[in-house]
């Protein structure tokens, strides 16, 4: 026996090694977009220097900031909307003996998350393109409720999960000391469910951000969110540009994603 | 004491009527903003095609006829409708193939996240999920950068003088296969991970105690206990390769498109909604489909799902 290191049970061969792997390459791509938003040059695989010029270069991009600011109002009001319903739903669906309907309210909140994105885009393009035309209104109200509605399964997922782990006990105390319904639910649940409507609101608001397929379809002219925007400008020459506002984009998306893993690991 | 009966029955009816006043906003957002319109998709499918997109209201078999079948224009017999047919079997073996990439690179990579001390254990898990929750379409452009002709990967290689030409990657099988396996890889480990988490070991100590190799260990302790991640996992990735949009796109171009271009091209250039309309019912049916089979084994294997 060339080693005499205790027999591992956990174990297996190779695995490490496919794993490490994996993770590696999970991030290469990532890192070499990265990397190359800092080039002098304007190619995407020639590293001619270091530079902040397309970072320059996007800032002063007329459309990419238009795009961007759409992108940020469209996720902030979608995620509002879709937290607050979610919230409503979870304190709707948890803590109770079943009752009739309620595993079809789970089943219908979650349904978004099973039909293919590409069904529901075309599903909305059409019921959409009626609405604009009885109505007249083309504004970002469409997108604000498509958003909301596929960031409802999202936010529902910790607030009810935060929720799951509160029992009653509590509530029914403040009802002994007389506190009416809403005292119980702003003094009481409110402040115990806080971490879960935090870690909904953001999770909501990076998915939204991130939308291209629904998006997509439902907007009307010129109303290019900043990934929309992207997928356009994909079909062309790429200069780093794009990878600078990748690298932006990035930034925002890990950043609070770290903030909510942070604000969910906080149980108790 | 009837009447107390009566009076906590009449609690427990205001507080169920209660909760579906709680849940209706979700409800309705839902319903009015995602889930309701697939019912228009289905009336539209069986209307005729305007000739400027939109449709005419008066029924009309003809688009679910061309999803399989295609009517020769001068002798107008029927034959099977093979450029869909193709694109419909292109979806189908480039989403099995990529399940199967994603769970073959996936399953070593959550059992050595699963076996990991409790602290690195998290740290591990989070550097899968930081991809899942970071843009798909920047995950796919980052593919992109690194295959294309003039990318990293060609450069790399013609630099050490492995290649003359650069080889292309772009546009291809490969590239769609390559972006989805990446893109959807998290979505295989995270719920690998949670069942090989619960693993008991003790069983897999009693397997080496009877001279099984690590292989049959693995084959015939570990996979079964691991079954209904597996199962999740494979579920979890082939649904969403099977609609999938933004991926091939970018990586396949114009020639190589999956079930979700398709669809796309019926509502853009193609100017035939009704056709687009019976292709997403189609594509919707089979997803349902997998669905069911999907609950049936995770009731049968006892997993996740929850029996009621």
């Amino acid at each position: 026996m060339a080693s005499r290191r205790a027999f591992d049970i956990r174990h297996q061969t190779g695995f490490p090694v496919v794993a490490l792997t994996c993770f590696f390459l999970l991030y290469l791509p990532i890192a070499a977009l990265v990397v190359y938003a800092f080039n002098a040059g304007a190619s995407v695989a020639v590293w001619q220097g270091f530079s902040l010029r397309w970072f320059v270069t996007a800032w002063n991009n007329e459309q990419v900031l238009d795009a961007a600011w759409r992108s940020f109002r469209i996720a902030v009001c979608a995620a509002f909307i879709a937290t607050a319903a979610a919230t409503m739903a979870a304190l709707a669906t948890t803590r109770t003996r079943p009752y009739r309907g309620l595993n079809a309210k789970y089943a219908f909140i979650n349904m978004p998350l099973m039909v293919p994105e590409i069904v529901v885009s075309v599903a909305l393009l059409i019921f959409f393109s009626r609405i604009k035309l009885a109505t007249g209104y083309t504004g970002l109200g469409y997108l604000v409720a498509a958003h909301a509605a596929f960031c409802i399964p999202f936010a529902y997922l910790p607030i009810r999960a935060r929720l799951e782990m509160t029992d009653l006990s509590l509530e029914t105390a403040a009802a002994d000391l007389y506190a009416t319904k809403w005292q119980a639910f702003r003094w009481v649940t409110l402040p115990l469910l806080w971490p879960g409507i935090l870690a909904g609101l953001m999770l909501a608001f990076v998915i939204s951000l991130d939308d291209v397929v629904i998006t997509e379809f439902v907007k009307s002219a010129g109303q290019e969110t900043l990934p929309t925007y992207m997928l356009g400008q994909l079909r062309r020459a790429v200069t780093p540009e794009m990878n600078a506002i990748s690298t932006v984009f990035l930034l925002i998306s890990v950043g609070i994603v770290t903030l909510f893993f942070i604000v969910s690991r906080k149980r108790t | 004491m009837a009447t107390a009966a009566d009076i906590a029955r009449q609690a427990r009816s205001r507080d169920i009527r209660g909760r579906w006043f709680l849940a209706s906003p979700a409800l309705v957002i839902i319903a009015l903003a995602s889930i309701g319109p697939l019912a228009i998709v289905m009336v539209y499918s069986f209307l005729a095609p305007g000739s400027y997109g939109d449709v005419i209201w008066k029924y009309s078999p003809d688009a679910w006829e061309s999803v399989f079948l295609k009517r020769d224009i001068f002798d107008n017999s029927l034959s099977l409708a093979d450029a869909h047919l193709s694109i419909f079997w292109r979806s189908l073996r480039l989403s099995f193939l990529t399940t199967l990439i994603a769970l073959l690179f996936g399953f070593p990579t959550a059992y050595f996240i699963a076996t990991r001390s409790p602290r690195t254990r998290e740290i591990w898990l989070f550097l899968v999920t930081i991809p899942f929750w970071t843009n798909l379409l920047i995950r796919t452009f980052a593919i992109q950068e690194l295959i294309r002709n003039e990318g990293i990967v060609n450069k790399l290689l013609i630099r050490i003088g492995m290649i003359d030409a650069p080889i292309q990657m772009m546009f291809t099988d490969f590239a769609i296969l390559l972006g989805m396996a990446y893109v959807y890889f998290p979505l295989m480990v995270l719920p690998l991970y949670a069942s090989m988490e619960k693993i008991d070991f003790r069983l897999v100590e009693a397997g080496y105690d009877l001279y099984a190799t690590r292989w049959k260990v693995l084959r015939h302790v570990i996979m079964p206990m691991t079954r209904p991640g597996i199962i999740a996992g494979s579920i979890l990735v082939f649904i969403p390769t099977l609609g999938a949009y933004v991926t091939p796109r970018v990586l396949g171009g114009g020639r190589n498109l999956m079930l979700g271009n398709l669809i796309e091209l019926q509502f853009g250039q193609g100017r035939n909604w009704p056709l687009g309309a019976a292709l997403s019912m189609t594509l919707l049916a089979i997803v349902l489909l997998a669905l069911m089979v999907y609950v049936r084994f995770a009731a049968r294997t006892g997993g996740h799902h929850h029996g009621q």
